[in-house]
Order: C-alpha cells, then structure tokens, then sequence
C-alpha cells in the first residue's frame, strides 16, 4: 500500500509534469489498487453509472442555470429588471397637470382635492402619450357617482352620501354638481348632506327639534376640512342638564332626573344614545 | 514504471482528449449551448438610475377611511393586466358586518369591484367597515419559503415578486399564503399576485391602488425613510398585521382594523 | 385547464366567506394520486425489508414481488406531478436550482436517490443470478435484453453471490430510512405549511408514513393473491396469515395516531375549529367518516383480527383477507383525498367552505387518475414476466386436489 501511495505521489512531484502521463499512472494505479482490495466484478458497473449521472448533473448546471441566477439572492437578477420595465397603464396626476392644470385647480379648491383625476377618468398613460389618438372616459349619468356615494352604512360615518331613489331620481349628478368641484349647494349646508344616518335618526326621534348646534360647536372650517377640522362634542352632563335637570328652566314634559345621583360619574351618552334617546 | 505497451489504448484516448480539451472549452464558449436551449441571460443587470439598497418599501391602510367603492382593485386589474374573472384578484375590499347578537358576516362581491349592494339588515348592525387586502409583501415570506426552485423572491427593495419565465407552476406558495393573496394566472400558468407595482415604484410613482383610492385609505411609501407618508401613517395610528401569530413580518400595515379581520 | 365559466356558475355552492382567489381548488385529484403511488411504494418496500433485514421467513414468497411492485409504483409516481405542473417543461429547474428551503425541492433528489440507489440496485443485485441465467437460457428478442442487463457481469460464483446477498442486506438497510424519507417528505411538504390549519401538524409526516406501510402491505396482499389465482397456483398460507397480520398491526397503529390527532384538536378547540367541524360534517362526510374511518379503518380490522385470530377455514379467511385489502385501498386513498382536498375545502379566513368539482376528461380529471393507478399494474405484469418472483416451490391449484 505504502509503495503504491510512494509511486503515485513520485509521479505527480516530477519536474516535467505531463497530464497525460499523471493520468495514465493514477489509472493504472487506480487499477492495482482495486485488484488488491477485490472489488467484485459487479460493483463497476453502478460505480461508473452513478459517476457518469453525477458528472452529468454537474454539467447540466453549469450550462443550463441562467447566469443571473443567485447574483442577488436565490432568484434570477435579470426577473426584477423585467418587472420593472413594464408599462405604465395609468399615469398619474403629476401627468394631467401638464395640459389640465386649470381643471387641477378647480379640484384643489373643492371637496374632491383628494381625488385622482383618473380615478373617474380611467387609466390615462395612452393619453398622456398620444392625447389625440386615446381619450379617457368621462362618467355620465348616474351610476358612477354611487360607487362612493350612494348610501351604504358600512361607509365611515361623516361621508356625504345620498339615497339614490329619493336624490333626485332620473337626474344625472352633473346636473347640479360640478364633478371638480362639488360644492354642496348653500341650502344643503346642512349636517344631514354629510351625516345623514344621524339625521335620519334625530328626525324620528324625541330630540327633532334640537339643531345639532345645540350641543356640537361646530367651527365652520370644518365643512371644508372635515376631518381635520371636527365638531367639538360636549364635554359635561351638565348640557343635557340644562333641560332634563330636576329644576331645569324647560318644558315640562321633558324627563327630569337628579344630576347628583343618576348614573355616577360618567357622562350622559356612555348609556343613553343621544341621536335617539328613546333606545334601550 | 509499469510496462505501457498493453495501455496504449488508453494512453492515445487520453492523450487526443487531453490535448483536444482546451479546443472543446473554446467551442463552448462561442456557442454557449444555454443560449441555444433559450436560457441566455444578461449579466449586465439594473438601471444605473435606480438603486434598490436603498429602499424598503411598505404600505399602510387606514380601515376608518375606506368608503368600499371599489376603484382600487379595479385599478389593479386595468394596470397589472390581470383576468376580469371573479377568480383571480391582486387586491380586492372586504366588508365587515358585525351585528348586536355578535355574529359577524363578511363578503366580497366580485373582489368589490362594482362597489357592494346594500347590506342584508339594516337593523341590528352593531359595527361595519371596509377592509382592503392585498398582498402584505411579508419580512419573512412563508411563499418565498417554498418555492422549490426559486422563482419567487424578495427583491433588494423588500418587494415580494415572481419571476413568470422561471415559475413552474407547482402552486406551493399560493398553498402557503396564510392571507389568500396569490393565485395561478389561468393563461401563463404561474403563480401570480400583487407586486406593490414595482414597474411604477421604480419610477417614482405609488401603485395604482393607492394612486386612484379617493380617501387616501391606502399609503405607500418606504418603511427605512423619515420623510415618507407611511413613516407619519406608523406614527400616528395604532398599527396591527394581519396573522401576526404567524411569524410572517408582513409590511402592509392596518390602522384601525377590528379584531375580527382575518 | 380550468373552466372559468362552469366555476363561476358554482359560485352559489360557496358557504360563508372565502377569500376570493380561493375560489380555484390549486391541488386536485392529481396530487392525491401522487402521496397515494407513493405510499405504496414505500409500505411495499418496507415490507421486501422485514423478509431480507427482519428475516421474517414467513414473507419469503412475496419479496421479490414487493420489490417489483415498488419499483412499478415509483415509476409512475412523478407522472401526477409532471401533469400537475402549469409548465412541465420546466421541471428540470426542480434538479438545476433546488431552493434547500422549500421541502418540495427535495422531491427530485429524493426519488432519484430511492429509484437509483435503492430501488434500481436491490433489484439488479437480487436477480443478477437470474438475469445471467435467463441471458443463456431465454430465447428471442429478450435474450438481448437479459444480455443487456448482465452489464457485462456474468460472474455466478458463490463469492459472488454471496457478496450480492451481502450487498443486497446493506442497501436494504439503507432503503428503509430512504423509503421514510420518499414519503415522509410528502407528508411534511403539507405539515409545514402554518398558514392552513387542517395541515399544520407535527404528526403529519407520521401519519403519512403508517397510512403508507398500511396500504403498502395491503397492496401486495391484494396483488399476491389476484396473481397466483389467475396462475392456477396455491397462496402460501404462511405468508398470507403473516401479511394479515402485519396488515392488522400497521392498521392498529395508523388508526390511534388518527384518533389521537382528532381528540387532540377537539380538546383544544382553538380558532379552526369551527370551520373544521363545519367541513368534516358536510363536505367530508362521505370521504371521511364513511369511507375513511368506517370502510377502510374499522371494517378491515375486524375483518382481519376475525380472519387472522379466529378458527375459519382457509377458503374463508382468503376471502376475508381479500376484501379487507381491497377496503384499506378505498381508506387509505380516501385518507390521501382528506388531507389534500381537505384542507383546501375551507378557506383560510376560517369562514366558509368552498366546494371541489372534480372533472371526467382532461388531464386532472376523474379518467386521467384511474389511468395513472392502473399503469403501475401494468407494469408489474411487465416485469413479473421478464423477472420471474415466484417461488420455485410454488404448488399448483389442481395437484393439491389430489
């Protein structure tokens, strides 16, 4: 064993190194080594087929993995870059403004100014790029407006939302609304265009006859910024006191109860509802 | 030296391979057979312009604010291609009803894009809302997990993508997704979902969702980075994930979701 | 491949809420062929191990037919998925880049290990003897193939054979963790997956394994027996009283790790649990209550231990046998329908469930299935007539009359 090992190592520290000859040599080695252990017969074939798979996986990756491949983690570098230079189907406000920048300012000043041009005008990259030869849609009639308007309670409380059946049934919304601007008409300066669910409430309610200024102060930026400007909401018992207090200057078939003692000390709406105090 | 003379086989075999072998590397390279079985790939990667290590991004959405009208997903469909089909959703809006006996209900008509028709009982309801959902685009992604041979990934910019021309279509990772956001695209067959529209966050813009959402419910912008909206969004709201028990890290972010949101 | 319009018209079929890409059912009948072929696999070679490891005596007449069996099986295994694929072409990436953190990935490394080192091995070591025989004696065009098959090794020398039976223990004796590993992975592809409760389990490549020794040994079973009656020969007795009851046994604890798993989620009673009870109550009610626990659980055990244990005459207890085998195939397949279909059947917001139509035609249809079970068989008839598993001391029908 130890001379086969001598011979080997003899031959590949020769000064004139020659592949093939090393080759040969650790071939031949290779075989009087295994004649020495006996190997039997019917291990070579396996032997060399497992090589020749192993051997073949090796050059299959070599030739067949992307280049890209793990560059940036356990992906093909090369995919991001097809993503990323997909179009763009709609362009963005940025891009309106350079033709439509009167209509952006009218938006600006009105309730709509969180709007996005496209959002009723569909998408507009191909009008941006050609403005002749692709138009956006222009919603009419309707059925647009009540995909956020239309009353629906799951809404958030405040957003203006009508009743489409009784809103001026079979007019289109343009008719009285300018879309970039949607003013609320003076008349309709009224809590109930935003809050109409609490209204709808009062109106049937004991307290109809109360304005919602009667316990809300409300400043008036606050119906042209409604949520960063809210409604103040009391802050004592002693408003609703004012009339159901037991020596409350008020009618007299308003229920009186003892300020003092009812309800220890929280406030009156942690159990009654006020938009409809006749609620258990 | 053992005698050669019944080697000689050999050594001529070994000797023209040998001395041939370096001529055999030359045609490979000329002629790189992945080109020829369709796999050549670039190795010049990027746009100069655009660096991803320096981006992170994430998403928040505000369920107080969302109205449920739809154009979201709608947009999603129109910008990423996606099948108009009721089957197949990058983003959809779910609504939540939960009434007084405490049962709560939810649906999704058609993803929510045609909006959603009145609710069953008017009566009765104790809360309801929208909640957007999309992908969450997660730190530590269970679809990436399983992907058996690496076609989906987080990019350097923490955007969960696919790679269409190498996914397999095995549907692992829609299998894996705890929050229903993938599915298989019925034409190119493989698997597909939301990807913070990647091809227009490069550029500087924000994703169709959030680009047509009419009450701002949905904030994009870099999680890393003190001046972004969603830093101020992470800021001022009582944030939640979906699953968070399940270890998945997800970067889109709920401000006042209820505890009924799965 | 899916039919858009027939799916969207199931849509009222939906209960609850789902999420809406859920409305598509991703793993269909395709991938419960797949853990079914290879169940099989893995029990009839864990089965061949018991004879040539275990030295079960009694299990003599069946080992090289475990063995073949095996061998058919895993060579249908891949086609399933293969079908499965949205892009089969592309299968090789499965080999070029393995993502090590996936389980599936495992896949081709795993089957290529068992078909080569195991499987194809065992096999050539066991009847190299044979082949270098029939290649001398055997006429005709398979002449060539035996010839082929020698690999230019014709040494029958004791020695020889002695150091194949040597050889042949050892690469046994690596197959059995192997033969875990091939299906144990499948069973932990779908274990691992925390985002659905019905899958997530420690258990679950554990049951995956028992459920597959459970089919394996009833599949040589059912085939031993089919097989010499149509060659007019007599079962050994022995060999089918030993199958029973290793049938019986393998059964009795691939049954109390159901059960276990089933009291251990009742009791917890967490989240899932609901929507869970909801799905077993109505969608699964057939496949599992009916077919999987009563027909190929609690029916064959029974049979078995009555056959087995109890003093009935032989013709009786063949019979006996026979249909308990045939049951734990509809259980066992049954089984495989529950977890992949399953666990699909209810949506991952854990409120509503959904439904599965499963196809005639096309390939993850109804068809397309009973042909890859069938093929196996197929196969097997193939190789049984060019690699002979009988015993030579094999009786006939007629001459035990005498």
């Amino acid at each position: 064993m130890r001379s086969l090992l001598k011979k080997i190592l003899a031959s590949l520290s020769t000064t004139d190194y020659n592949l093939t000859d090393f080759v040969l040599n650790a071939s031949i080695d290779i075989d009087i080594v295994m004649r020495q252990i006996r190997i039997p017969k019917q291990l070579i074939p396996p032997i060399i087929l497992f090589a020749v798979a192993a051997v073949a996986l090796i050059v299959a990756r070599q030739l067949l993995v992307p280049g890209t491949f793990g560059k940036f983690g356990f992906y093909r570098a090369t995919a991001v870059d097809e993503i990323a230079s997909l179009k763009m189907v709609y362009a963005g406000f940025r891009a309106c403004s350079e033709c439509h920048d009167d209509i952006l300012q009218t938006k600006q000043q009105g309730s709509h100014k969180g709007l996005a041009c496209e959002t009723c005008h569909g998408a507009a990259a191909a009008h941006a790029e050609a403005p002749d030869e692709s138009l956006p849609t222009i919603p009419k009639g309707r059925d647009y407006c009540q995909l956020c308007h239309a009353y629906n309670p799951s809404r958030p409380t405040g957003f203006p939302q009508i009743i489409p059946e009784t809103h001026n049934p079979g007019k289109a919304c343009t008719t009285c609304h300018n879309s970039h601007s949607p003013q609320l008409k003076p008349e309709a300066e009224e809590c109930s265009t935003c809050h109409g669910g609490i209204a709808n409430q009062k109106v049937v309610s004991f307290h109809a006859a109360l304005p919602c200024a009667r316990c809300h102060a409300v400043p008036k930026e606050h119906l042209l910024e409604p949520r960063l400007v809210k409604a103040a909401k009391p802050t004592s018992r002693n408003l609703c006191g004012e009339c159901h207090a037991v020596g409350a200057d008020s009618p007299s078939d308003i229920p009186r109860i003892d300020l003092a003692s009812h309800g220890e000390n929280v406030v009156c709406w942690e159990c009654h509802y006020p938009h409809f105090p006749e609620a258990k | 030296m053992t005698d050669q003379t019944p080697k000689m086989p050999r050594r001529d075999f070994l000797d023209t391979a040998v001395r041939k072998l370096p001529a055999w590397l030359l045609v490979f390279k000329l002629i790189n057979p992945a080109e020829l079985l369709g796999n050549s790939d670039s190795t010049d990667v990027g746009n100069s312009k655009y660096d991803p290590t320096q981006h992170d991004y994430a998403m928040g959405v505000a369920v107080h604010k969302c109205i449920g009208c739809g154009r979201c997903a709608d947009a999603c469909k129109t910008e990423n291609d996606v099948p108009r089909e009721p089957l197949y959703f990058r983003t959809w809006v779910e609504r939540y009803i939960t009434s007084t006996d405490g049962e709560t209900q939810v649906d999704s008509p058609n993803g929510g894009i045609n909006g959603f028709p009145q609710a069953q009982r008017e009566s009765g309801i104790l809360r309801t809302f929208f909640v957007p959902k999309l992908c969450n685009h997660c730190s530590k992604p269970p679809c990436v997990q399983v992907c058996p041979v690496g076609a989906t990934f987080q990019s350097r910019d923490g955007v969960v993508l696919v790679d269409e021309t190498y996914c397999v279509g095995c549907r692992y990772c829609i299998q894996a997704c705890p929050y229903g956001a993938r599915y298989l695209h019925p034409k190119k067959k493989i698997a597909d979902k939301c990807t913070f529209c990647y091809h227009r966050v490069v550029k500087g813009h924000v994703p169709a969702c959030v680009e047509v959402c009419p009450t701002q419910a949905r904030v994009f912008g870099e999680a890393g980075q003190q001046s972004s909206p969603l830093r101020r969004f992470l800021r001022f709201n009582d944030v939640t994930v979906l699953k968070s028990w399940l270890n998945t890290k997800p970067k889109v972010y709920y401000a006042g979701a209820d505890g009924e949101v799965r | 491949m899916i039919d858009v319009t027939r799916l969207a018209a199931e849509l009222p079929n939906v209960t609850g809420y789902i999420y809406p890409n859920e409305y598509e059912l991703h793993w269909g009948i395709l991938i419960v062929v797949y853990p079914y072929l290879t169940g099989l696999v893995a029990g009839a070679f864990i089965l061949a191990s018991l004879e040539r490891v275990f030295k079960v005596k009694a299990l003599q007449p069946v080992y090289r037919l475990s063995l073949l069996t095996a061998f058919s099986f895993l060579l249908v295994a891949p086609l399933p998925l293969l079908a499965h694929l949205g892009h089969p072409e592309r299968f090789s990436e499965m080999f070029l880049t393995p993502h090590t953190e996936s389980a599936m990935a495992m896949f081709g490394f795993v089957y290529a290990w068992y078909l080569m080192v195991v499987l194809l091995l065992e096999i050539w070591f066991d009847y190299r003897r044979d082949i270098v025989f029939w290649a001398k004696e055997k006429g005709g065009f398979v002449k060539y193939v035996y010839r082929f098959l020698t690999f230019g090794v014709s040494d029958t020398s004791d020695a020889a054979i002695r150091f194949d039976d040597k050889i042949g223990r050892v690469i046994t004796i690596i197959g059995i963790p192997s033969a875990f590993l091939l299906h144990g992975y499948v069973g932990f592809i779908f274990g691992s997956v925390k985002a659905n409760p019905w899958w997530s389990s420690v258990l679950m490549p554990i049951v995956f394994l028992f459920s597959a020794i459970v089919s394996g040994i009833a599949i040589v079973l059912l085939i031993y027996m089919v097989s010499t009656m149509f060659r007019w020969k007599q079962v050994s007795m022995p060999c089918m009283n030993k199958l029973a009851e290793l049938l019986f046994y393998a059964i009795l604890v691939d049954f109390s790790l159901e059960a276990l798993d089933f009291i251990q989620r009742l009791y917890e009673s967490e989240e899932s649990i609901n929507i869970l009870s909801q799905m077993i109550s109505s969608r699964l009610f057939i496949s599992l209550i009916i077919s999987q626990v009563i027909l190929g659980t609690l029916i064959p055990l029974v049979a078995l231990a009555a056959a087995r244990f109890g003093r009935i005459p032989d013709e009786m207890r063949r019979i006996m046998y026979l249909v308990a085998a045939v049951l734990v195939q509809v259980g066992i397949f049954s089984t495989r329908w529950n977890v992949v279909i399953g666990g699909q059947l209810f949506s991952k917001s854990l409120r509503g469930l959904t439904f599965y139509k499963l196809e005639l035609f096309g390939l993850e249809g109804l068809l397309a299935s009973g042909a890859l079970i069938v093929l196996p068989f197929v196969i097997l008839f193939i190789l049984v007539k060019l690699f002979s598993p009988w015993d030579r001391q094999e009786v006939d029908v007629t001459s035990s009359k005498a």
